[in-house]
């Protein structure tokens, strides 16, 4: 991996990302066909898709709905009336020799992705999300190729932001909080290994403190996060390079090849694009109303930004954790519901902690989600609340959870059957502890010599005589009190 | 020979219904008119006479067991090539679609065929609805049943052909600068532009999407009112297709003109127009205004920016809606089998041998207007124009309820007479603003010329009113007839 | 409007993707410089403030419910193509980069 820290003492790269993101409606954009992953080649087309002679498109209320829940999430402007407009290029994945997407007119304008990078917040602003439809697919086959259109169709947003992300770094932090983003809304899997979400980076350097942007590349089949970060800093150390061997950027297209871990360029021929784009005749224009945007604005959930800081604040919780359940609403939504079984917010943190840590690591072990967790929140919480009882032990409370997990049975049922109840009651333990004293003089007078760390034995053996039901504070705390006043 | 082919659609479907006349000989009669004389005129590009005497037996059953087929039961109609009909060849008149089998009905095909109608076959035009002569048909030339030296008239020429010759009831043609009122006036029919968007354009091969448009062609009004009902409509798979209801335009037909204001359009009427254009149309003025309309002067200054307003837009249009034929899908490919060619030569060479002369030219035209740096100047301008010509008419309109020109600057020529291309585009000069503006036109004949060659009038009307048009030129028909049959269609 | 010049015909062919030979080329040549020169009119027609026109009838777009419909069989889909495989429209091979033949 190129050692980019050097390089960026003197240069400055300058990113803006174009994302297409699939929007998971049950039919396509412009055709009724059905919308499908993994379906055999060819087998979800009708003659809109196909490109039939004589066909028309017609627009999916849907695909309008997902796309204006993604603008009213970043805080775009939206427009009340916009159009779709043909992009002619011939290409065999493209059946029409154009794609209808949007121009002069789109639908949303002046958003922005609000993120943290390395815990400090950033805003990147986007310059406009707009509608279009997908391409089919090409595989290569030998001496020739081989198209499926299944894929041709389907709705996207292409979201495109200013040139205004600074490292390759930022560049997937951002693409990771648009993925969870657009998942939050419903709108999309997100998947960049599905294709159901891609990113076309666009690269340029320049020198540090200079105002003007250098040539830019355009970086496209970038299919995954950790891509983005690759063939970004992959592109910034080649633009680098070049600059400083006194050479000049060619503004072309690259693509990224993931086998040889490098870019090439496109062959120059398949790059001159005039896509001569007019307003689609067959769509008159696109209108929002009052009442869709309203519907729209109502069915908006609580977005991950927000969600992090109100768990920041209201939950005490470290960022980290914040943003590690909010990195997955069904994740977040569970947490919220254990908080709310227990009562208390100030058990917030112990909840987290529980989830983070044993919960999930139980769940990845068994490779099910949070989804299928056995564990009801409720009881997640009841646990909670007997260890902050002290009615068992955190020892004892894991042994606990094991099987509240394995059988799904309350913890309260499990500590009964186990007869796991912590002796909590200070004249028993003071029973027990002035036995152990009795038994270790040895410890004792250590112990009165000042070597305090013998408190932990006195306290070990008093777990020990009590089968390890003893509360092990109220243990400590007898202990000190009897070796004090003995 | 064979009267019965000359009734009207109308009469055919009451005749058919009543069982004084049997699906089955009307089809068959029409069969043997195109074998007898279809070889002299090319009207035909597909004759489907299984499918069809199929179509009648079973149309004849279901009334012999008292249902209702519909109220074009039995009615033999022929269909344009450029609407795709399922199961039946369909080429544009196109090497680049020769063969193509669609896997789908066009909506007014299938309005037709679910009133009763039954489909002969496919009628020849000017490939992909381009031209005015149907001379630019790849299969064969048509020509007019009135002189066989002459064209019918285009891009629907084999429909408006096969109406005048009685090969068929009826037809539907598609009109983007004139193309069913053109060839109609030619050949001594009736035509019909409906308003944009007033049929569906579902199963239409795009030529110029904001300008097609679907239309009926037959020997009478009431055919063309009776048809015009049948397919008109909203299509929640067409876009762009409205939403209003479709009055039953029969009976606005014996109305009369009485009442009626009718705008004469300075501008159709130059000096130098053929005179007995120019005569026809105004005995057919006077027979109107005998019959009770007003007559009122008026102006469409913007008339002479129709022609390079059209001839922007629509090759714009047609570059776009012709990309696809690509050899990838369907249609011709050339280049070899996959893997012979590269995919650069595989879409010049099928798309260099798959269209013709014409539609290369529109489709570099149409390319160089959208170029990058173009658009404003020539599409985006175009547009605009296209908003002044349709702002005469509405102010036109607020005077008048009709437009009444001539369809065409002159009776049928010859073939190979007009071989530039400019030459050709100016047959169109009247037609093409109703196409501009949107707006419902109707073609009727006006009389003959002395060398027997029919001449027509167009009426236009407000957006969404055909009934008007339909209207007046029913008053026209009752008066000014052509009263004979074409020659060379016995 | 000057006329064409030949570059700009090969040009727009391109872009079109329709193979001309020299003669075709040059017939173009003339026929599109006369019809473009015909175009010139439009230049003195003063529409400041007019919006362009896109649809006859004033209309919005009607959105259809996402609903989906029956689908073609792959072999009806396929028909039209001349040479497919494994369910596939086949085409000559794509090279899109220097790294590939």
């Amino acid at each position: 991996m190129t050692d980019l820290a050097p390089l960026l003492e003197n240069w400055e790269p300058v990113i803006g990302l174009e994302v297409h993101v699939q929007l998971a409606t049950a039919s396509k954009a412009f055709s009724p066909s059905a919308t499908e992953f993994g379906a055999p080649p060819n087998s979800l087309t009708d003659p809109v898709v196909l490109g039939l002679p004589g066909t028309l498109p017609t627009f999916n209320r849907h695909a309008l709905e997902l796309a204006l829940r993604l603008g009213v999430a970043t805080g775009s402007k939206i427009r009340a009336r916009s159009r779709f407009a043909r992009k002619h290029y011939f290409y065999p994945d493209l059946p029409k020799g154009y794609q209808i997407s949007q121009y002069d007119e789109p639908l949303c304008e002046d958003g922005h992705v609000d993120f943290l990078v390395g815990g400090e917040p950033r805003r990147v602003r986007l310059i406009r999300i707009h509608l279009e439809e997908d391409a089919g697919k090409l595989t290569h086959a030998g001496a020739t190729s081989l198209v499926d259109l299944n894929r041709a169709g389907v709705p996207l947003c292409e979201v495109v932001t200013g040139p205004e992300i600074y490292s390759a770094d930022e560049a997937a932090e951002f693409m990771r909080a648009l993925n969870l983003l657009v998942r939050y809304l419903d709108i999309s899997e997100g998947d960049m290994e599905k294709g159901q979400m891609r990113c076309d980076a666009n690269v340029s350097v320049r020198r540090r403190g200079e105002d003007r942007l250098g040539t830019r590349a355009e970086l496209k089949n970038i299919n995954s996060f950790r891509f983005v970060q690759k063939a970004i800093e992959h592109e910034i150390a080649r633009q680098v390079r070049i600059l400083e061997s006194g050479g000049k950027i060619v503004q072309e297209t690259r693509l990224w090849d993931a086998a040889a871990g490098q870019s090439f360029p496109l062959r120059s021929k398949e790059e001159a694009n005039d896509y001569r784009y007019f307003p689609d005749p067959d769509l008159p224009p696109l209108t929002v109303d009052g009442p869709m945007m309203m519907a729209v604005q109502q069915s908006m959930p609580e977005l991950p930004m927000a969600k992090i800081a109100r768990f920041g604040r209201d939950h005490g919780l470290p960022i980290d954790d914040a943003r590690h359940l909010a990195g997955d609403r069904a994740l977040a939504d569970w947490f919220e519901a254990a908080v709310r079984a227990h009562g208390d917010l100030k058990a917030a943190k112990a909840i987290a902690n529980w989830l983070l840590s044993e919960l999930l690591g139980a769940l990845n072990r068994d490779g099910r989600s949070i989804a299928d967790c056995p564990v009801p929140p409720g009881h997640l919480a009841a646990l909670v609340k007997l260890v902050d009882a002290g009615t068992i032990s955190g020892k004892q409370a894991k042994e606990v959870f094991a099987d509240v997990y394995a059988t799904g049975a309350a913890p309260d049922a499990v500590v009964e059957q186990k007869g796991l109840r912590q002796i909590s009651d200070t004249g028993e333990i003071e029973r027990i502890a002035a036995e152990v004293i009795a038994k270790n003089p040895k410890q004792v007078e250590q112990y009165r010599a000042g070597k305090e760390s013998v408190l932990g034995f006195f306290v070990g053996q008093v777990l020990k005589a009590s089968g390890g039901k003893a509360n092990p504070q109220v243990t400590s705390d007898v202990v000190k009190k009897l070796l004090a006043g003995a | 020979m064979s009267e019965v082919a000359w009734l009207s659609a109308a009469e055919q479907a009451r005749k058919v219904r009543t069982r004084e006349v049997s699906a089955r000989e009307l089809v068959h009669t029409y069969l043997d008119r195109i074998a007898a004389l279809d070889g002299a005129l090319g009207a035909y590009l597909l004759v489907d006479a299984e499918g069809a005497l199929a179509r009648a037996d079973a149309v004849d059953a279901a009334i012999a067991r008292g249902e209702d087929p519909g109220p074009l039961a039995g009615v033999p109609v022929a269909i344009k090539d450029v609407l795709v009909t399922e199961g039946m060849t369909t080429t544009a008149a196109s090497r680049i679609l020769a063969g193509w089998v669609p896997p789908y009905d066009g909506t007014a095909v299938a309005r037709l065929r679910a009133a009763g109608a039954i489909v002969l076959g496919k009628l020849n035009c000017d490939e992909f609805a381009m031209g005015s002569s149907n001379e630019n048909s790849a299969v064969k030339p048509c020509r007019n049943p009135w002189d066989l030296e002459r064209v019918p008239g285009g891009s629907s020429g084999g429909s408006a052909a096969a109406v005048a010759a009685a090969l068929c009831a009826a037809s539907l043609g598609t009109d983007t600068g004139g193309s069913i009122r053109q060839p109609a006036a030619l050949c001594g029919i009736v035509g019909v532009k409906p308003t944009y968007g007033r049929v569906s354009r579902w199963g239409a091969i795009a030529f110029a999407s904001s300008l097609d448009q679907i239309g009926p062609m037959a020997r009478t009004v009431e055919d063309a009112a009776l048809l015009l009902e049948t397919i008109a409509g909203v299509d929640p798979r067409d876009a762009t297709s409205v939403d209003a209801p479709v009055p039953r335009y029969r009976d606005a037909l014996g109305l009369g003109a009485a009442g009626l204001r009718i705008g004469v359009p300075r501008e159709y009427f130059p000096d130098a127009l053929d005179a007995e254009v120019r005569a026809a149309a105004e005995r057919a003025i006077a027979a109107l205004r005998e019959a009770g309309a007003r007559i009122v002067d008026v102006s469409l200054p913007h008339t002479r920016y129709a022609l390079p307003t059209y001839y922007l837009l629509a090759p714009a249009e047609a570059s776009s809606n012709l990309a696809r034929y690509d050899g990838v899908r369907y249609g011709l490919r050339e280049g070899g089998p996959a893997g012979k060619a590269s995919l650069l030569d595989m879409y010049r060479q099928t798309r260099g041998a798959g269209f013709g002369a014409e539609v290369k030219r529109r489709i570099m035209i149409g390319t160089y207007a959208l170029r990058a740096g173009y658009y404003d100047a020539y599409y985006k301008k175009a547009q605009q124009v296209r908003a002044l010509i349709k702002r005469d008419f509405d102010e036109a309109f607020a005077a008048v309820d009709l437009v009444i020109a001539p369809t065409t600057p002159t009776p049928a020529f010859k073939l190979g007479e007009k071989s530039a291309p400019i030459d050709m585009y100016l047959a169109d000069v009247f037609t093409l603003s109703c196409n501009l503006a949107g707006l419902p036109g109707v073609a009727v004949p006006a009389g003959l010329s002395s060398a027997g060659l029919p001449i027509g009038v167009q009426l236009l009307g407000r957006p969404l009113d055909e009934a008007t048009a339909l209207r007046a030129a029913a008053a026209l028909e009752r008066t000014v007839g052509l009263g004979r049959r074409p020659p060379h269609a016995p | 409007m000057a006329a064409l010049t030949r570059e700009e015909v090969e040009e727009i062919a391109y872009l079109a993707r329709l193979a001309l030979s020299a003669a075709e080329v040059e017939r173009m040549r003339e026929e599109l410089s006369a019809i473009l020169a015909h175009m010139d009119a439009l230049a003195e027609v003063d529409t400041s403030g007019v919006a362009p026109m896109t649809h006859a009838v004033p209309m919005d777009l009607r959105l259809r419910p996402d609903e989906p419909q029956p689908s073609l069989p792959t072999e009806v889909a396929l028909a039209g193509g001349p040479d497919p495989r494994d369910g596939s429209f086949q085409v000559p091979h794509i090279i899109k980069t220097a790294s590939e033949p």
